[in-house]
This record gives structure tokens, sequence and C-alpha cells, in this order.
């Protein structure tokens, strides 16, 4: 099967300065990864480089079929990007925002109202203006947004942050679902244990690089059973995303 | 495009009337230059006086300075919490966004335009003859500054140093379009329209070559924003 991401020694640079430096992953659809790696390990690039935002500018990169090193705009519309902002239109309500996202990506406006639903917006909420909403409200918008727009990838960077008990749960669920609806994800994420129980794989990015790549599904293991099987990788992991000690990057896949 | 650009210009006007900025911001602001050309100029109006004059002139130096609000503030709406990415994941036609906020950014001025010609007429006492003239000039003259606009426009998302770029990047291009259309505005005020249909072929070549590079230029503009 063609995979859904495909990225073989891809570099991606801003202003000189390397964001990817040589990533080698495959994805393949239906697949959930999460991404590990401390700040500034290339994560939140990686997921900008799969949805056509970063420039790739050697290496092979080909996302759903399209190869972003000659045209990374086309492949948008099939991607869902949840960011660290959330690329809402304060003014506009809920609905109004769910509605333009919609249209805009040329989807089913039918899933709007369901998606609303789903992501606790209903009631009065779906006519406040967003600028009204709190931070952890408009995460659940931006996340009604990917719901509605149904993308075939998902490309989730920390989207636990600022969300409850509750919302984190749901975001869980909505991967799961997706997952199960044959969409790709790819989450990158802070929440080691929460990230890692909806995944199938995990990938560890450092420098720009992928790091360790630890399997496909049926390999998929909390942190305590990675600690198990994976002395050496689990304790550089947890150093880097401690911020202590670590190591430059190397590709290992 | 053109589903696309009814979808932007729509969002962009309903953003508008909830938010009310140009009714509570760009149109004081455009009045208040208007009555201060008036202080430094005045205080004689009527036939002779350099208001009555420079009536033109001044009123399409007022909409150039109140077309750079209008853009700078239609754009701060993609800049917003990160929107410039969301406008570019939306799967959205560049050109559609381009002509989608130009038409936006159109309407609001040409409101604003029927407002500030009322305005100086009363202020700097100069009848408003030709009025077919002035509406068309006006009409034609708006797009071609409103593309220009955008065009650069798109340049200031997400980078506060790029913002004091616009009006630098602005002027300059939007030059012709001023003279043109002030020479309009001149003939159809001296009740002498015959002498501006000129002016208006003028206006109306640069709309169209403004507008057409705009729709080219937007898509590469906006990925480097």
């Amino acid at each position: 099967m063609t995979p859904v991401i495909r990225l073989h020694e891809a570099v991606s640079l801003s202003d000189r300065f390397p964001l990817l430096a040589g990533v080698t992953l495959e994805v393949a659809e239906g697949e959930v990864v999460h991404l590990r790696g401390p700040n500034g390990a290339g994560k939140s690039s990686l997921l900008r480089a799969c949805a056509g935002l970063e420039q790739v500018v050697s290496g092979v990169a080909v996302v759903l079929g399209h190869d972003l090193c000659t045209d990374r705009v086309s492949v948008r519309r099939e991607v869902g990007l949840l960011g660290h902002a959330t690329s809402l239109y304060d003014e506009l309500t809920v609905e109004q925002n769910l509605r333009f996202a919609v249209r805009a990506a040329r989807a089913a406006e039918s899933g709007v109202a369901s998606s609303i639903e789903r992501c606790g917006l209903g009631g009065r909420l779906r006519a406040t203006p967003v600028r009204r909403l709190s931070a952890g409200q408009r995460r659940r918008v931006a996340v009604a947004v990917l719901v509605a727009r149904r993308p075939r990838l998902w490309l989730l960077d920390e989207p636990h942050a600022g969300l409850d008990a509750d919302g984190r749960d749901l975001v869980d669920e909505l991967v799961r679902e997706a997952s199960g609806s044959g969409a790709t994800v790819v989450v990158a994420s802070h929440e080691l244990d929460r990230a890692s129980a909806v995944a199938d794989r995990v990938v560890v990015v450092s420098g720009g690089r992928v790091l360790e790549d630890e399997g496909t599904r049926g390999e998929s293991r909390t942190r305590a059973a990675c600690a198990e099987e994976m002395p050496g990788a689990a304790a550089r992991v947890s150093a880097m995303e401690t911020g202590v000690g670590g190591r430059e990057g190397r590709d290992v896949a | 495009m053109w589903r696309d650009a009814l979808l932007v210009a729509g969002k962009d006007l309903r953003i508008e009337a909830r938010s009310k900025v140009a009714v509570g911001q760009v149109a004081p602001f455009a009045v208040v230059v208007l009555v201060l050309f008036g202080l430094a100029l005045g205080p004689a109006v009527g036939p002779g006086s350099v208001l009555h004059a420079a009536t033109a002139g001044l009123f399409w130096v007022t909409v150039l300075l109140a077309t750079v609000l209008a853009v700078q503030r239609s754009f701060s709406l993609e800049a917003s919490d990160g929107a410039s990415d969301g406008l570019r994941m939306s799967g959205l036609d560049p050109a559609g966004i381009f002509v989608g906020k130009a038409a936006a950014v159109s309407a609001e001025l040409v409101s604003l335009e029927v407002l500030l010609a009322l305005v100086s007429s009363i202020l700097y006492g100069r009848h408003l003859a030709g009025v077919a003239l002035l509406l068309a000039s006006a009409v034609v003259a708006t797009v071609g500054l409103v593309a220009v606009g955008t065009t650069y426009g798109v340049v200031s998302i997400g980078s506060r140093q790029r913002e004091t770029l616009l009006p630098l990047l602005f002027f300059p291009m939007a030059a012709p379009v001023v003279l043109a259309a002030t020479k309009c505005w001149e003939a159809a005020l001296a009740g002498t329209p015959g002498r501006g249909t000129g002016w208006l072929d003028v206006l109306a070549v640069f709309a169209v070559a403004y507008v057409a590079i705009g729709a080219v230029a937007f898509g590469p503009l906006l990925e480097d924003a």
C-alpha cells in the first residue's frame, strides 16, 4: 500500500536555519503516529512540512500522493492541521467559523451541526462569537473545524494543550474514530501516556531528524513497557523531554 | 475562483458588520483628515479659495489614507491568532481570496466615499456637479486603489515590521490612480465632465492592470507572508 506520508532525507530550511535536517519517515493509511521529542526538536516543523506550510528543499517528500518539493499547495485541502494557534475569526460565531472552514475546503456542510454537538459546543455556544470564548473553548472550536472538514490526514500539534480532562478525552476519542474511518493521524504531544495510548507507533524526533522509530501496530506501548524493551532509547527520550542530556539526532528509519 | 471570492467577501463583510471598525474608526479618521485640511488651507471657502480649487485632490488623498487603514484592517483579521496559516490551509484559491478581500474593502470604501463627498462639499463649499462621472470614476479608482492595497496588504500579515511597509509600497503604486481620479473629479466638479472621460479611461487601464497583477501575485505573496 502506498504510504500516506513518505519522507526520505527531507530537508526544510527557514532563513538558512534547518527546520528539518534529513527526516526519513513513512506513515501508512489509517495509522496513528505519536511524535515525541524535546522542545525545538522539529515536531511542529515536521507537521507543518507535511501540511505544505514549510518548503522541503531536498530529499523526497510525498504526502497523499502530492510531491511537496514541487507543489506544496495542492495537498492542503486534504490535510487538517491543528497547530498551536486556532486560526479562527474572533468576530464570527462558532457555527460561522465552522461553515466558512467547511465551505472553503469544499467539504459537506452536513457535518457542521454534528461536529458542534460532538465537541460540546451546542446550545448558546453555537451562536457565540469566538472572541467571547475561553482558550479551552476556542481549542474545542478548532477541533470541531477539523472534525467537520473530515480531512484524510490529521496533523495535530499538542492537541491536548489548554483542554480540560473532558476535552482531552474527546480529542483521544476523535483520533480513534478518525483512524477507524481510514484517516491517518500524526500527533505531536508531550502528553506521553495519553498520546501513546491512542498511537499505533511512537516516533522520536530530535535535531530536525527522526531519532527513534518504534515500530508498527501491535508494538504500541506505554512508557513503562517501552522502558522494558528499549531501556536506552527510553532513557534518552526521558532525558531529552526533561531537558537533561540528549544528543544530536540521527536517522534510524 | 468566483465561489471562493464570494465566500471570502461574505466572511469579511460579516466580520465588519459585527465589529464596525470601518464605521467606528476608518470613517471618523477620514472625516477628521478632511477637517484638518480645511483648517490648514481655510478658512476661506467657495469659488476662488484654495479649498475650492483643491477639493478633488484633498478628497482623493483622504481616500488614499483611508484605504491604508481599511486594507490593514482586512489583513489584521487574517493575522489574529495565526489565522494566516488557516487561510493558507483553507484550500481557497489565492486569486479568489484576493478578489474577495478586495471586493469587501471596495464596498466599504465606496460607502465611505459617499460620506466624504458630502462632508467635503459642505466643508469646502463645493457643489457636487457631474455626478455620473464622479460615481463612475470613484468606483473605478477604488477598484484600482484596493487592488494595489490588497496585493501589498498580504505582505503585512503576521509581522509588525511589515505593517509599516504597506504605505511605503502602496503610495507610489497608487499615485497614478489618485492623479487620474483627481483629474476626473476636477472636470466633473467644474461642470465639464467631457474633459474627464480621458482620465476615466486611464483609471480603467490601471484598475484592470492592478487587478490582474494582484490576482497573479497574491498566491506567491501569501506563501511568503
